[in-house]
């Protein structure tokens, strides 16, 4: 293999990505071990490794002695050309074995774009796409990662989905997976057993019928699997894994930084987001936990600088102790820390001068929409005076340049809705012309907006996406209300979130849809150099398949949504009660001051959500 | 001044320039040692690379300077960065840098191509033929643009065996810099003057570095 490659690599752009080698890599005797993982990534190395996700998982399965999980990540255009051309089929980084040798074929579904990096990896490794042409446990497919959700246009392909978090489910299913390969199950039996690990779901174990108008009629268990599958969480969050000693790539990576994870969940709610609702409830870990996780981290990695994660960091109960303890250690050894995901009314302005001594760079802030009636609707509590008084500050502080996140087409939006973008973006330059320190550099205020993608499992799960065409007069509107040149705006094209919204709520029919793409050569649809619209068109079309009833159409009350065999603990009847509330315009607080009764809780056992 | 010999062989070939800057710094601070950082507007580590390596090059004979904060034996330096470093970098020595950098003048390359046919002395005398001229310009790509250059100018010294009926090794003495022979333009020579014993697959390796009067340079 090597000797390959050495023909191909010197041929493509930053070879380095694909020869492993990596420090702290972890090389295993493969006759030594039970089962070999190949967990593949359906991105970039760069966008791969900067993925927390898979680092701990990857600790995880290495820390079990009889199991050797490698990585994969998907080539570059150049690479995979080469590749084809030269007969080289996908291998793992870690040993150069072509992944067709792999027990299991692990993949990690950040985004909906990811389900054609599936099927590209699958076809250049070699492996049948399809689950009925691959009869044996080997070369077993398994996927899990926030897509996982709603995993059914992968249905045909994946023989089994990890949904929720994977760090005990995985340890579980490679136990299942060497007893079988010991006694010589058949994948049929393996899978029936996998069935029964809380949170793996397993689609060929759910038989899906349809209406006449297209919609699920029913989704009917088979052999006695249980009829949903609640998502898995890590119960001992303070006490789980984290990757200390973790892969340093050579080479430059998205997030080349120590990633520490202050928590999962979000106290927030805000209804557009399925990360808010699945990944409840919110489980912290300790500042001393953390910040001794963050020393060794740090020591090993021999990284200059370290990123605080989580869905909304400014929430952290310590935050303030947190960032002491870091900086006493990071200070004195020129270790610099970043805090994104502030939110703009809890914002510390004092913080962001201890961490940030050197350089002012710019703040970002997502209030999502415009008017303070539709941030209500969208439960995004954040209150227009909050986001003035946080400029303010940040102005008399020397700051001058402001990002602004929005989205257009949300539920209940209207035209005087989109304007109120402006005229906020008009108040946080009107905020600089009163209160900035400093004049002479000017200011620079960048406004974003993007196409809202009802999510599974939120409130806006039944909701229509707004045609494309809406979404562009929106643009226009917005655009022609912006009047100051210090506001610079621009805008997402709408075609990349209208695939994303198809995928996001397919059923099992839009798969033939991602086989399609992928036969005409479709790959790398998350990066604008590959992406194609009019391959995706055609597709639907060969395939006989509507995009719009997938985007485009309000579902009802009383549907079968194709998603209903898994819950993230959020009840069904919670969701629609919070969609309600949007649509009365009443906000829900957040969970630090009144518990919902979501019932995220009940999977928690003995834990209390937010301790 | 502290000066390491080390080695970048197999695949870490790959890793660039930029890169292998990026990874030595990381190494120090991970085998727990303090450098001297630069003065300015941005400190950052102070390192020298005495020549730097083109990707897709392996050697055993690469230097690079830094000065180290507080005391480390020889062996505490090798052993340390050894522990931190990744697959195919080793350091092989370190010591008191004594020379001037800019004392290094050769290279000494091994060249090798890889034919997927049968090749013998034929292929091998005609390649001894083009690098036994006078003049042999390759277009080399600058800073400014693109330049015409004689690299025969910056060959010491060339020699061409046959292995194993499908290798041809090249082991050649060139510039290093003022200004420097990439070895891959020698490659390229035989490409624009030669195609006929082009090879279908080629090695480079960096074996030593000499000063003026051939004498190992260290």
């Amino acid at each position: 293999m090597i000797n390959k490659l050495d023909r191909i690599l010197p041929k493509v752009q930053k070879p380095a990505r694909y020869t492993g080698g990596e420090y702290n890599q972890i090389v295993k005797d493969k006759s030594k071990v039970d089962v070999r993982v190949a967990f593949c990534f359906p991105d970039t190395y760069e966008i791969g490794m900067s993925n927390l996700g898979m680092r701990i998982l990857y600790g995880v399965l290495n820390n079990k002695e009889n199991v050797w999980c490698e990585r994969v990540f998907a080539p570059w255009g150049d690479m995979e050309d080469e590749m084809r051309k030269a007969g080289v089929p996908l291998y793992a980084l870690e040993s150069k074995d072509p992944i067709k040798e792999h027990d299991i074929i692990a993949f990690s579904l950040g985004y909906e774009m990811a389900f054609i990096g599936l099927l590209n990896m699958l076809d250049l490794a070699g492996i049948p796409l399809r689950c009925e042409d691959r009869p044996d446990l080997k070369n077993l497919v398994i996927a899990g990662g926030s897509c996982a959700y709603n995993s059914e246009p992968l249905a045909d392909f994946v023989d089994l989905f990890s949904i929720g978090e994977g760090e005990d489910m995985l340890c579980e299913l490679t136990d299942l997976y060497a007893k079988a390969k010991k006694e010589s199950w058949t994948k049929k039996q393996f899978l029936r057993s996998a069935a029964d690990i809380e949170g793996i779901y397993v689609p060929s174990l759910y038989d899906i019928s349809y209406n006449e108008d297209g919609t699920v009629s029913a989704i009917t268990p088979l052999d006695g699997v249980r009829p949903v599958v609640t998502k898995r969480i890590v119960q001992d969050f303070e006490n789980s894994y984290f990757p200390e000693k973790t892969i340093i790539p050579s080479t430059e990576i998205v997030h080349d930084r120590v990633v520490l994870e202050l928590f999962r969940g979000c106290i927030r709610g805000c209804r557009f987001c399925q990360a808010g609702y699945v990944y409840r409830p919110v489980r912290r870990r300790s500042k001393e936990t953390l910040v001794n996780h963050a020393i060794n981290a740090l020591k090993d990695s021999g990284y200059e600088e370290m990123t605080l994660s989580s869905l909304s960091t400014s929430d952290y109960r310590d935050l303030n102790e947190l960032c002491d303890g870091l900086l006493d250690w990071c200070e004195p050894r020129k270790v610099s820390l970043s805090l994104p995901s502030l939110r703009a009314d809890n914002f510390s302005i004092d913080l962001m001068h201890r961490v940030q001594r050197v350089r002012k760079s710019g703040l970002t802030f997502a209030p999502e929409a415009g008017s303070q009636r539709l941030r209500d609707a969208i439960n995004k509590n954040v209150k227009e005076e909050d986001l003035i008084n946080t400029c303010r500050i940040a102005f008399e502080g020397g700051w001058n340049s402001v990002k602004l996140y929005f989205m257009l087409g949300l539920p209940t939006e209207t035209d005087e809705d989109v304007k109120a973008i402006a005229a906020l973006a008009d108040q946080v330059v009107y905020t600089w012309k009163r209160h900035a320190s400093n004049k002479n550099r000017g200011v620079k205020i960048t406004v974003s907006t993007s196409f809202f993608i009802p999510k599974p499992l939120t409130p806006f799960q039944w909701e229509a996406q707004d045609l494309m065409s809406e979404y562009r007069r929106k643009v226009e509107l917005l655009a022609s209300s912006m009047r100051t040149r210090a506001i610079n705006y621009n805008w997402h094209d709408p075609e990349t979130s209208y695939i994303e919204a198809v995928l996001a709520r397919g059923d099992r029919r839009v798969g033939k849809v991602l086989e399609e793409v992928v036969r005409q050569g479709g790959r790398l649809q998350a990066w604008s150099e590959y992406f194609s619209y009019d391959l995706w068109m055609k597709a639907f079309e060969t395939c006989g398949v509507d995009p719009d009833f997938y985007a485009a159409r309000e579902r009802s009350k009383d549907e079968i949504l194709p998603w209903d065999m898994i819950t993230a603990g959020v009840r069904k009847d919670f969701l629609w009660k919070e969609r309600e509330a949007a649509y009365e315009g009443v906000i829900t607080p957040d969970c630090r001051k009144q518990c919902t009764g979501c019932g995220a809780n009940l999977i928690y056992k003995g834990g209390r959500c937010d301790e | 001044m502290n000066r390491i010999l080390f080695e970048k062989t197999g695949m870490a070939k790959y890793i660039s320039h930029l890169d292998l800057m990026r990874t030595m710094q990381r190494a120090l601070i991970r085998a727990g040692f303090e450098i001297k950082h630069t003065q300015g507007f941005n400190p950052h580590p102070h390192m020298v690379f005495a020549l730097p390596l083109p990707v897709g090059c392996e050697s055993v004979c690469e230097i690079m300077d830094f000065e180290l904060i507080g005391e480390k034996s020889d062996k505490e330096i090798v052993d340390g960065l050894n522990n931190s470093l990744p697959e195919g970098i080793r350091v092989l020595d370190a010591y008191t840098a004594e020379r001037k950098l800019k004392e290094l003048s050769l290279v000494e390359m091994e060249i090798t191509y890889i034919y997927d046919r049968e090749i013998g002395e034929a292929e091998a005398d005609k390649l001894r033929e083009l690098f036994s001229g006078q003049e042999l310009i390759v277009n080399k790509k600058t800073k400014k643009g693109y330049a015409d250059i004689n690299i025969l100018e910056m060959i010491d010294k060339i020699e061409i065996s046959v292995y194993n009926k499908d290798e041809i090794k090249i082991g050649t003495v060139i510039a290093a810099q003022n200004p420097s022979l990439n070895p891959l333009l020698i490659t390229a020579a035989v490409q624009n003057y030669a195609p006929e014993v082009y090879p279908d697959q080629v090695s480079y390796m960096r074996k030593a570095v000499f000063d003026n009067n051939k004498d190992i340079f260290k």
